[in-house]
């Protein structure tokens, strides 16, 4: 047991060693978990999921929210699974209309924390529109996207974000697409914190995730994962260990991507984890807050006649 | 108590501020828009918030969010608009998230006839999402009845816990009439109150036909979605848990149909003819048995203001007592199934306009005289 990991889970060595079903009482932060209700999880042994859920528990835990005051909002896949297995207020909604969703609640209660966990076929293609507007809108939304490159519960057809070439059930001779950089394209169309990491990286995602939530406007994380089941198979990628590991092996960190010469930078092809975007602007409720304000008040002022202009 | 000249569209405005609408999501489609603008122009002076999201799909998605936040919320569409709502409006008869859908009907198919009165989603009302489900349709005739329909369809969404659609149309919602406004804290609002504390609150209760809702972030976390799910809210496929939802949820408004079947009958005894109608066809409705009785006939008068579930019961008394019953619609005859299927072997006349103009008086007199 490596002793930072343990510290990070708020785990002592010997808490470590206890039985899995025991967990649950030993430890504070998965509490936070609805332990008896709907586990085991519906995903397959080895999938990223798990550890990406991890982190945004111990993100939650670490900002010592109270669980009544966070909404966790998702769509439809695998990952929009997540929320089920979290003792928050959570909204399982239809295919790519998690921000819509969570648009509507967010305006509804500005104070609370309002996460959407989606997949990249969730977030990107059916949801794609939803996302760039609540990006341009900067609403108080941290959007959690894991990226494994493929629609899993469907049994792997190729999604927008699916590498030129790789292929899928839907793509036998490998992907004539290009994908969608999810990044870049949350930080073209306004949103105020973006930041990349992987289901490897872990504590690096907790991190994230706590700055993610702890901003007041729109937030994008981007979980880089993996689907050995679909994916790695048809792919010849290896098992969810393999997988795991290029994860390690295929990215680096933005400092290091910073250090590049910039013929360097050009020529990478490896994913680049760190915080890429944090832009200081207003926050679509905050905003429209102050407008129901002043409208309120001159309405005291000018006594209310229905209608009349 | 003020007496205005309004538009249909504004009376539902204004109707939805006096229930108790604290929160708008819309997206601009003719012959609707009015709707959206005045509510972002007052919802605002009563602490209540507008948004226009990017599409109609959006608008359904944000009031149901903007719901489960705990305000009461609403949408307003037209034709293509409705149809991109559908998959959205069917997560909130299967979540029992009450909102309510304006649908100002325009000539259809597709992008049709916007500027056009129609009656032609009465059928997508009540079947334009996949799954059986239940749901609920008014259709107002007046200025005066779109507000007071929009107050009666806040009321019976928050009360069932359902979504409710008011299908009015082009005619009635351009249309302007004096209509006299009531002091909107004298207008009655169904409010949801949960007693049980959250350690045996269940969002989904199969004992009784309407659990009570819990707004998020007051202390009930509890689990809503769109799969099948038990008494708490979780996924489930097991029959026994599926089965009493499946009853209840479908059988709640049949169990209360006295509380919601709304229609006005004008009977005049021994008639043997009848003209049924809804919405802007029920003022030519109106207008030929006007005519008719000033020669010297009789004729029965039904108006449907809740056009789903269709009122049957009601219906099927008005078949016993009369030879036939005439259905004047501005469709290729969508309600006429329904009259159709109660009415025994009564006959059933049709009175069709699918072209953007309205059913004329004559066309009803005409058919009452074939």
């Amino acid at each position: 047991m490596v002793d930072h990991i343990l510290e990070a889970h708020h785990l002592t060595k010997q808490e470590a060693q206890i039985p899995p079903e025991d967990w649950f009482e030993a430890n504070e932060t998965l509490q936070k978990l609805r332990k008896h209700k709907k586990f085991p999880t519906i995903w397959c042994s080895g999938c990223g999921l798990g550890v990406v859920m991890g982190a945004l528990i111990r993100a939650i835990d670490h900002l010592g929210l109270d669980n009544d005051q966070v909404a966790l909002v998702a769509g439809i896949g695998c990952t929009a699974r997540m929320p089920v297995y979290m003792d928050f207020n959570t909204l399982h909604t239809t295919h790519g209309r998690a921000l819509a969703f969570a648009t509507g609640l967010k305006i509804a209660r500005p104070d609370m924390k309002v996460i959407a966990i989606m997949g990249d076929g969730d977030a990107l293609a059916i949801g794609g529109n939803h996302f760039i507007h609540a990006a341009r809108r900067n609403i108080g939304i941290t959007a959690l996207v894991v990226n494994n490159s493929i629609y899993g519960m469907t049994g792997g057809q190729y999604s927008p974000t699916t590498p030129v070439g790789m292929r899928a059930t839907t793509a036998p001779y490998g992907n004539v697409e290009p994908p969608f950089p999810i990044c870049d394209l949350a930080m073209a169309a306004g949103a105020s914190y973006v930041a990349r990491s992987t289901a490897f990286h872990a504590l690096e995602l907790d991190k994230y995730l706590s700055e993610a939530i702890a901003n007041d406007g729109f937030s994008l994380v981007e979980a880089v994962s993996y689907c050995h089941t679909t994916y790695g198979r048809i792919n010849k990628l290896g098992t969810a260990a393999d997988m795991m590991r290029a994860l390690k092996d295929t990215s680096i960190p933005k400092a290091s991507y910073d250090k590049l010469s910039p013929e360097e930078q050009q020529a990478n092809t490896k994913i680049v984890r760190g915080v890429l975007q944090r832009k200081n602007r207003p926050e679509y409720t905050q905003i429209y807050n102050l407008l129901v304000e002043q409208q309120t008040q001159r309405e005291e002022i000018r006594p209310r006649n229905t209608g009349r202009r | 108590m003020t007496i205005k000249l309004m538009q249909g569209n504004e009376a539902i405005a204004q109707g939805a501020i006096a229930a108790g609408c604290r929160f708008y999501a819309g997206y601009p489609i003719t012959p609707s828009t009015e709707v959206a603008e005045v509510m972002s122009r007052e919802l605002p002076k009563v602490g209540g918030k507008f948004i226009q999201m990017e599409d109609e799909i959006a608008s359904m998605a944000a009031i149901i969010g903007g719901r489960v936040g705990g305000l009461k919320s609403m949408t307003a569409t037209s034709g293509p608009g409705f149809s991109l709502m559908q998959e959205n409006l069917g997560y909130a008869a299967m979540a029992e998230i009450p909102c309510v859908i304006v649908n100002v009907q325009r000539l259809g198919p597709s992008t049709g006839q916007p500027t056009a009165a129609s009656q032609g989603d009465v059928m997508q009302a009540r079947w334009g999402t996949h799954g059986d489900h239940p749901i609920i349709a008014l259709s107002p005739i007046s200025v005066a009845q779109s507000f007071d329909l929009t107050v009666k369809a806040f009321n019976l969404s928050e009360k069932y816990r359902t979504p409710v659609i008011l299908l009015t149309d082009e005619i009635i919602g351009h249309m302007r009439e004096p209509i006299e406004l009531p002091d909107f804290n004298s207008v009655e609002k169904f409010e949801q109150v949960v007693t049980e504390s959250p350690e045996t609150y269940k969002p989904y209760s199969n004992n009784g036909d309407v659990p009570p809702m819990a707004a998020f972030g007051r202390g009930y976390r509890y689990h809503i979605t769109g799969l099948f799910h038990d008494e708490v809210g979780f996924p489930t496929q097991r029959l026994d848990e599926v089965e009493p939802w499946l009853e209840r949820v479908n059988g709640k408004f049949e169990r209360n149909a006295d509380d919601i079947l709304l229609y006005e009958t004008d009977y005049q005894p021994g008639a043997r003819t009848a003209v049924l109608s809804y919405g802007a066809s029920a003022r030519t409705a109106r207008h030929a048995v006007k005519q008719m009785r000033a020669r010297g006939e009789k004729v029965n008068l039904f108006t449907a203001l809740t056009i789903w579930p269709f009122p049957e019961t009601a219906v099927e008394a008005l078949a016993d007592s009369v030879e036939r019953i005439i259905v004047p619609e501005m469709n290729l005859g969508q309600l006429a199934l329904e009259v159709e299927r109660m009415a025994g072997r009564r006959k059933v006349v049709r009175v069709n306009r699918a072209n953007g103009e309205m059913v004329t008086p004559d066309m009803i007199i005409a058919a009452a005289e074939a």
